[in-house]
C-alpha cells in the first residue's frame, strides 16, 4: 500500500503575488484579459477624478479636432468626446457585469433544478426554448415600452435574453454530475435534496458557468450598445457608447473620433472579456493543463 | 418451505417476494422476479451472481434508490426491524438511509466528492443524522478514519480524495458508511475496483469491523472467493431470481443448483492442476423482457428435463438451512 507521500500544501484563501505571477505565466490569456478588464473598470469608475464633464455643451466648439483641452475632440453639440467615452464605459460595464451576474445566478438555480429534478426538466426547458425564440431586440422593446427607457429595465431585458444559454449549460452539467457515484452516495447517506444540489451538484457547474459568464458579459455589452444605438437602450442624456455612435454617425467624415473612440473602446472591452473567458476555459480544462 | 421458520427477534431484514420492474420504450424488464431472503443481526450474507442478475437492483430496491422515471418496485415487502420500508414516506426513508442502512459502492475513485476533504465528507454524514456540531463531527471523522486503520488519520482528515490511493479511498468510504453505526451495511462489490492485495486488506477490514460493531453485512459480489472468505450465508441469484441459498460451508461442499455448480467449475482451482481452458456454462442469460416460462436456467442446464421448461421451480429446502430452486435439486446435490 502506498503510504502518505509528502503533499505540497498550499494554504487556501490567501492570494500571493507569487501565485499571481505563476498564473500569468501559465495562463497568459487570463492575465491579459483579466488585467485589461480590471484596468477598464478602474478607469471607468475613477472617471470623475480625471475627465471633464461629459454633459457640458459648448455650441461654439462643435466638432473640434483633438487638442490639449479636448483629447478626443468634441462632438456635434460641443461635448468632450474623451469624457463621454470614459463615462460611457461605466454604463457598458455596469450593464454587462450585472446582467451577466443576473443571468448566471438565475440560470444556475433554474438549470440545477432542471438537471436534477427530472420531472421539472421538460417544463423548464420548454419555457427556455420559448424565451430563446424571442428576438432580443423585440423583447427589449416590449419590456422598455412597459416602463420607459432606463438602465434597470435594460439590465432586466438582457438578463432574460441571456438566461436560456446559461440554464442549458448548467442543466447539461447537472445531468452528467447527477449520475456520479458520489451523488448517489450522498443520497444513500440520507442527504436531503437542497443539500445534494448545493454541496454535490453546484460545485461541479462553477467552472463551466464562469466561462459562460464571460461570454454572456461580452454579449450583454454588445446588446446594450446595439439597443442604445437604435435609441431604445440607455436614455440619450446618459453618455453610453451606443448613444455616442448613434448621435455622431452623421459626422463620421468630419470628426471620425466621435465614432471611433467609443467604437474602439467597445471592441477592446468585449475583446478583454472574451480573452478572459477563453483563458478561464483553458484554466478549468484539465486536459489543457500543465503544458508548460 | 422457504426459510421462513426462523422469524424471530434476530431477523434484521426480511425481504419477501420483492419484485422490481424497469420500464423501457415498449418493453418491461422484470429485473427482480419475486425474491425472498433474510438477513439476521450481525450476519454476513453474500449475494452472488453474474452481471445483470439483479444483485445491485436488490440493494437499490431495499434502499428505494431506483431511478424514479423508469423503475418501480411493483410487489413484495422489505421488512427492516419490523417496518416495511416500501411503505415509508420519503422523509422516513431518508432518516433510515445512512443511519440504519448504509451502503458502500464499487468504485472508490468516484464515490467521494472531489471538491471536499475526506474529513468533511465523513463529518457531513454524521451531521445529517445527529445534532453533532461541526467540530464534534470532525472529531468523529478522525475517529472513524482511525477505526478503518487509515495511515496517519490526523493528516488524512484534511486530504482531498485525489491525494489518496484507491485502497485509502475505499477505507474512507467505509468510514463514512459506518460513521452512524448502521444496523446493516450493504457493500456493492466493494473490492472489484481494487488490486488484489488491497482487496484482501479491505475484506479483512470489513469482517473485522463487522465483528466489532455487530453490523450485519450484505456483500454483493461476483467473486466466489470473496464469499468463501467473508460470509456466513450465501444467496445465489440468476436472472432476477434466487436460485440457491445456503451456509457457505454447505454451498461450497454440496451446491444444489446446476447454476451454482457451473459457477464453481468456472473458478480456477490449483488442485485441479494446469488446465487448458476453464469449463464454461453454455448458452446465454435469458432476456428479462419476455416472461420466462419454467426454470430460467433450463436452456443452459445439463440436468434439464421436460418439467423444467414448463413450470417454474420454487425455492425449497434440500436439507435444513439449504434451499434451491431446482426441480432436480436432490439429484444435483449428489452429482
Amino acid at each position: 500500500m502506498i503510504l502518505s507521500a509528502p503533499v505540497e500544501y498550499v494554504p487556501a484563501g490567501r492570494l500571493r503575488i507569487a501565485d499571481l505571477s505563476r498564473l500569468a505565466k501559465r495562463h497568459p490569456l487570463v492575465a491579459v484579459g483579466g488585467g485589461l478588464l480590471a484596468l477598464l473598470i478602474v478607469l471607468a469608475f475613477a472617471a470623475p477624478l480625471y475627465a471633464g464633464d461629459p454633459l457640458n455643451m459648448d455650441p461654439f466648439a462643435r466638432l473640434q479636432p483633438p487638442s490639449a483641452g479636448v483629447w478626443f475632440g468634441s462632438d456635434n453639440l460641443g461635448r468632450d468626446v474623451f469624457a463621454r467615452t470614459v463615462f460611457g464605459a461605466r454604463i457598458s460595464l455596469i450593464v454587462g457585469l450585472t446582467s451577466a451576474a443576473g443571468a448566471a445566478l438565475g440560470g444556475l438555480l433554474i438549470g440545477i433544478i432542471a438537471g436534477y429534478v427530472r420531472s421539472f426538466d421538460n417544463i423548464i426547458m420548454r419555457v427556455m426554448d420559448a424565451l430563446m425564440s424571442i428576438p432580443t431586440i423585440l423583447l427589449a422593446i416590449a419590456l422598455i415600452s412597459l416602463t420607459g427607457p432606463g438602465i434597470a429595465i435594460l439590465i432586466v431585458a438582457i438578463t432574460i435574453v441571456q438566461l436560456p444559454s446559461v440554464t442549458r449549460l448548467v442543466r447539461s452539467v447537472a445531468l452528467s454530475v447527477r449520475e456520479r457515484p458520489y451523488v448517489e452516495a450522498a443520497v444513500c447517506g440520507g442527504a436531503r435534496l437542497p443539500k445534494v444540489l448545493w454541496r454535490h451538484i453546484l460545485p461541479s457547474t462553477i467552472p463551466a458557468l464562469m466561462v459562460q459568464c464571460a461570454i454572456v458579459c461580452a454579449e450583454a455589452i454588445l446588446i446594450e450598445a446595439g439597443l442604445s444605438f437604435l435609441g431604445i437602450g440607455v436614455p440619450p442624456e446618459i453618455p453610453s457608447w451606443g448613444n455616442m455612435i448613434s448621435s455622431s454617425r452623421l459626422y463620421l467624415s468630419i470628426a471620425p473620433l466621435t465614432v471611433f473612440a467609443p467604437g474602439i473602446c467597445l471592441a477592446v472591452t468585449v475583446l478583454a472579456v472574451n480573452l478572459l473567458g477563453d483563458g478561464l476555459r483553458d484554466l478549468f480544462d484539465p486536459r489543457a493543463k500543465r503544458r508548460r | 418451505m422457504l426459510m421462513r421458520d426462523s422469524i424471530g427477534d434476530d431477523v434484521l431484514l426480511d425481504v419477501r417476494d420483492l419484485e422490481t420492474h424497469f420500464y423501457g420504450e415498449e418493453s418491461v424488464t422484470r429485473a427482480l422476479g419475486g425474491i425472498s431472503f433474510q438477513v439476521k443481526k450481525g450476519e454476513t450474507v453474500g449475494v452472488v451472481g453474474e452481471s445483470g442478475c439483479g444483485k445491485s437492483v436488490t440493494a437499490l430496491s431495499i434502499l428505494r434508490l431506483l431511478p424514479k422515471l423508469n423503475a418501480k418496485t411493483v410487489g413484495g415487502e422489505v421488512r427492516f426491524q419490523g417496518r416495511d420500508l416500501l411503505q415509508l414516506s420519503d422523509r422516513e426513508m431518508r432518516q433510515i438511509r445512512g443511519d440504519q442502512i448504509a451502503m458502500i459502492f464499487q468504485d472508490p475513485m468516484t464515490s467521494l466528492n472531489p471538491v471536499y476533504t475526506v474529513g468533511r465528507q465523513i463529518a457531513e454524514a454524521v451531521q445529517i443524522h445527529t445534532n453533532a456540531s461541526r467540530s464534534d463531527a470532525m472529531a468523529k471523522a478522525k475517529e472513524m478514519l482511525r477505526l478503518v486503520r487509515m495511515a496517519d488519520p490526523e493528516r488524512r482528515v484534511n486530504s482531498y480524495p485525489h491525494e489518496m490511493s484507491g485502497g485509502m479511498r475505499q477505507r474512507a468510504m467505509i468510514a463514512m458508511a459506518l460513521a452512524c453505526s448502521p444496523e446493516l451495511l450493504i457493500a456493492d462489490e466493494p473490492t472489484t475496483a481494487l488490486d488484489v492485495t488491497i482487496q484482501a486488506q479491505i475484506l479483512r477490514l470489513i469482517v473485522d469491523l463487522k465483528e466489532r460493531t455487530g453490523t450485519a453485512v450484505m456483500l454483493i459480489t461476483h467473486d466466489l472467493g470473496v464469499v468463501a472468505e467473508t460470509c456466513q450465508r450465501v444467496i445465489v441469484m440468476y436472472a432476477g431470481r434466487i436460485v440457491e441459498q445456503a451456509t457457505v460451508t454447505d454451498l461450497f461442499a454440496r451446491p444444489a443448483h446446476p447454476y451454482t455448480q457451473g459457477l464453481m467449475r468456472s473458478v480456477p482451482d490449483r488442485r485441479r492442476g494446469r488446465q487448458r481452458r476453464l469449463p464454461e456454462i453454455p448458452g446465454i442469460v435469458p432476456s428479462l423482457r419476455e416472461p420466462i416460462v419454467g426454470c430460467s436456467f433450463a436452456p443452459r442446464c445439463p440436468f434439464a428435463t421436460g418439467i423444467c421448461s414448463e413450470q417454474t421451480p420454487i425455492l425449497h429446502d434440500v436439507e435444513p438451512g439449504h434451499a434451491a430452486a431446482c426441480w432436480r435439486a436432490e439429484e444435483v446435490v449428489g452429482a
